[in-house]
């Protein structure tokens, strides 16, 4: 069996740029359902709420800072190829490198705190960054990495749903949450859930989520007929851009699922904000 | 069609202020934000003096990412303003006349603006960029150690922001 051996400073860079160009860039994804969005929109608010938003994100690329100040926590998830052997540092070490260069070398906030509960001290280099690791078969490393703003993530929340509340239980659940949140994460929101699994299964596959392009569906197509469903229902929620009312609350639902125990369905929903950084690469 | 006030702000400017208007602010305003506001609140509690005056003032929750060269201030756009909800009304009551932020306010909150007779301003959350633009100089003020939650004074022109809650407690946020 062959062994690639992948020097540390590659993986480091390769984080750098991650985080920077996700900070610095949105998605296509998400400025073509902004651009859409401007034109369904009813509202004359949110309409001119929305053209701030796309001159926003278009300043902030052309100038290269971040599109918004909450830089966000740094997490990543890796699958790591079980023929690659790192040279140099550890790779959990080279990840941190890379998170604290582009936090300090790309004028992002640094946005963590080392206690959560008694010192709540920053470690002013946003480290450390939350590192979702997998190992599969293969000699390569794949990185999918996000800034995640806390404006948002803070309006999150997993439930143990139990199998007798079915999919009217699921659509409940995430709209309740959703309609908790309102105003505040910064709307028109991007919604990542994750059914199934295990309790921290489910959170982990709303963040993974809240990653996938909204121009993207799921797989199953009745799990691809909820997205639209939900994000039509949330849509008609009112809280518009900026939570000023219209009728752009979301601009995509996305959900992933897992197997889960015969007793169990959990959900779990991670929203995010319109600012919806990820980026990813393989080395 | 945007309103402009120059700041500080009078209570003639805040009596003309609805839920809904467009304001444009230029003059100074405070920032401030969880960390800060938790001292300046256990400070007002010890009966301490603070290490600002707020009398007239109006704060900005801002968490600033840092200026690139070139740049009078980073990226700054408003951070929720729920999480200042429990130190707001002290804050009011000690003469500070507005607030800057993004989302709903407490019932206590609106209590305390209509009673204070001040008014809460909603920039765009996530605009980040293009507020930057109207910010043309900073200072820290105080709390230097707590980085991007130090308070600082913004000096801000044409800086764009939205009438949330007026002094009447009219609130654009209030849906069935």
């Amino acid at each position: 069996m062959q062994i690639r051996e992948i020097d540390s400073a590659e993986v480091t860079a390769a984080v750098k740029k991650l985080f920077t160009d996700c900070n610095y860039f949105i998605g296509e994804d998400i400025m073509d359902a902004l651009e859409a969005a401007r034109q369904s929109e009813s509202s004359p608010v949110g309409k001119s709420v929305l053209d701030t938003i796309i001159e926003n994100d278009r300043l902030a690329a052309r100038e290269e800072i971040a599109m918004c100040q909450d830089t966000g926590m740094a997490v990543l998830f890796v699958e790591y190829g079980d023929r690659v052997c790192i040279s140099g540092e550890s790779f959990e070490d080279a990840v941190q490198r890379g998170v604290r260069e582009a936090y300090r070398d790309g004028y992002l906030r640094k946005s963590v705190v080392d206690d959560p509960v008694f010192d709540r001290v920053n470690t002013r280099d946003n480290t450390p960054a939350i590192i979702h690791t997998k190992i599969v078969a293969g000699d390569k490393i794949k990185i999918t990495a996000g800034g995640k703003g806390f404006g948002s993530e803070n309006m999150s929340a997993i439930k143990m749903l139990t199998p007798a509340y079915g999919v009217e239980g699921v659509k409940k659940f995430i709209l309740d949450t959703v309609r908790a949140a309102g105003p505040n994460p910064c709307p028109p929101i991007v919604v990542g859930v994750g059914i199934g699994g295990t309790f921290e299964r489910a959170a982990q596959l709303a963040k993974k989520a809240t990653f996938r392009p909204i121009n993207t569906k799921n797989g199953d197509e009745r799990y691809a007929a909820l997205e639209d469903e939900l994000l039509a229902e949330i849509n008609k929620m009112g809280f518009g851009p900026a939570g000023l009312g219209g009728d752009t609350s979301a601009l995509g639902v996305n959900i992933e699922t897992s197997p889960t125990h015969i007793a169990g369905m959990p959900v779990a929903v991670n929203i995010c904000c319109h600012a919806a950084r990820h980026a990813c690469t393989e080395i | 069609m945007a309103k402009r006030i120059q700041l500080p702000i009078t209570d003639n400017d805040i009596q003309d202020l609805r839920a809904g208007d467009s304001v444009l602010l230029t003059g100074t305003i405070l920032t401030g934000r969880d960390a800060a506001h938790k001292r300046l609140y256990e400070l007002i509690e010890q009966g301490a003096p603070l290490p600002v005056d707020l009398k007239g003032e109006i704060i900005y929750y801002v968490g600033p990412a840092p200026a690139k060269p070139g740049y009078a201030v980073g990226p700054a756009g408003p951070t929720s303003s729920y999480r200042m909800d429990k130190f707001t009304p002290a804050l009011l009551d000690l003469g500070m006349k507005g607030m800057i932020g993004k989302g709903a306010r407490s019932p206590e909150v609106i209590e305390a603006i209509v009673k204070n007779k001040a008014v809460y301003f909603a920039a765009i959350g996530g605009a980040a960029a293009v507020i930057a633009k109207s910010i043309t100089a900073e200072e820290i003020i105080c709390y230097e150690d707590l980085g991007a939650e130090a308070v600082r004074r913004y000096t801000v022109k044409d800086f764009p922001c939205i009438v949330a809650i007026d002094c009447l407690g009219n609130n654009v946020y209030a849906r069935k």
